[in-house]
């Protein structure tokens, strides 16, 4: 049982991937889609920060008092998320922006009546 | 017929998952349990944590990773925003011109002044956050998204509008800046995005050479830019 008490925040990780896997699979509304896109994201992201994170670690910033830099969590995947959080943003809204216009071409989001992309 | 398919499938995935990673030990964990968090070629988040204070003088190792040692990598982050937002304005213009400026309700009295007092506070805890990045936790592109917060506020509260042209300026102004301050380092030391200022006593404002410049210069950037975004979503830019 070590292996779920040490690797329990990854399997929460792993989850969210699949939920929103499951949502940009099965659901038909454009705007859920779009949501279950995000929840891919987010999921990567927090599974980025927790391979970075050693148990009673601080966090990699220097706050005055001595402190071991042995003993910060690693600042690397932190950095790559910051970039990765702005990349997810863009696509958010470029994604959302396409929503828009199909919209107002077809009158609905249901991606069942947008004949032209049915799978 | 489609959700049997997309759940056995996600089942099928998860399964093969599970079964290939039930026994590696990976991340900064198990790599520290197996001994492997030494300082050397290939572990540098330990070595950044080790030398960045003294290589960069920045408090705020990730603030370090992202604007000095990845500096070239968070140009081009800025740059995927700024083709995103680009390319969003180009896909809104259209619509925007067909259904013309439509009549909203004003807001009321009590939620237009609320939103006239908030405002500029929430201007000036991001422009805290984002000119302290390489002290504390924080940095360009936190304090640009509660900038950008404080545009939505100013949408949904006093259903006010942008100007524009005054937001577009500040992005290309900011984004230039960032491009000059690379070259400046070329110049001076022959490598882009050299940290050619003084690197000053840790912990001050004033510290951290061209950190806190650059990361003004993103948070500007990254401000004006969401605040374009939810603008062109919002469909209520000013010409």
């Amino acid at each position: 049982m070590s292996f779920l008490e040490d690797y329990v925040h990854y399997g929460g990780c792993f989850a969210l991937i699949m939920v929103g896997l499951y949502v940009v699979l099965v659901k038909s509304n454009l705007i859920k889609v779009i949501i279950g896109i995000n929840l891919i994201d987010t999921g990567i992201n927090l599974f980025l920060i927790s391979a970075g994170y050693i148990r009673t670690g601080t966090a990699p910033i220097f706050s005055g008092a001595a402190q071991e830099p042995g003993k910060m969590v690693d600042p690397v995947p932190q950095a790559l998320v910051l970039t990765a959080i702005v990349i997810g943003v863009s696509v958010l809204a470029l994604a959302l922006s396409l929503a828009i216009r199909l919209h107002g071409h077809y009158d609905t989001l249901d991606l069942r009546k947008i004949k032209e992309l049915r799978w | 017929m489609r959700k049997l398919i997309s759940v056995t499938l996600l089942l099928v995935i998860v399964m093969i998952a599970v079964f290939s990673v039930s026994h590696a030990m990976f991340g900064a964990e198990g790599a520290r349990r197996t001994g492997g968090l030494r300082e050397d070629g290939v572990n540098f988040g330990r070595r950044y944590n080790n030398r960045a204070l003294d290589e960069t003088g920045a408090a705020n190792v990730v603030a370090a990773v992202v604007v000095s040692y990845r500096g070239f990598d968070t140009l081009g982050e800025v740059t995927v925003l700024f083709v995103a937002a680009l390319g969003l304005g180009a896909l809104l213009y259209g619509a925007r011109r067909e259904k013309n400026a439509k009549e909203r309700e004003p807001a009321s009295l009590i939620v237009f002044t609320g939103c006239r007092f908030l405002f500029p506070l929430v201007l000036l805890f991001g422009a805290y956050v984002l000119a302290h990045g390489h002290v504390t936790p924080g940095g360009g592109f936190q304090g640009g998204a509660i900038v950008a917060s404080g545009f939505v506020l100013v949408y949904l509260g006093c259903r006010g509008t942008l100007p524009a042209g005054r937001l577009a300026a500040a992005e290309s102004l900011s984004g230039l800046a960032f491009v000059v301050i690379g070259f400046i380092g070329l110049a001076v030391g022959g490598s882009f995005l050299l940290n050619f200022l003084p690197r000053g006593t840790p912990l001050a404002l004033f510290s951290a050479g061209v950190i806190p410049v650059i990361y003004v210069a993103i948070g500007l950037k990254v401000g004006s830019e969401l605040g374009g975004i939810i603008g062109n979503l919002a469909g209520e830019v000013s010409e």
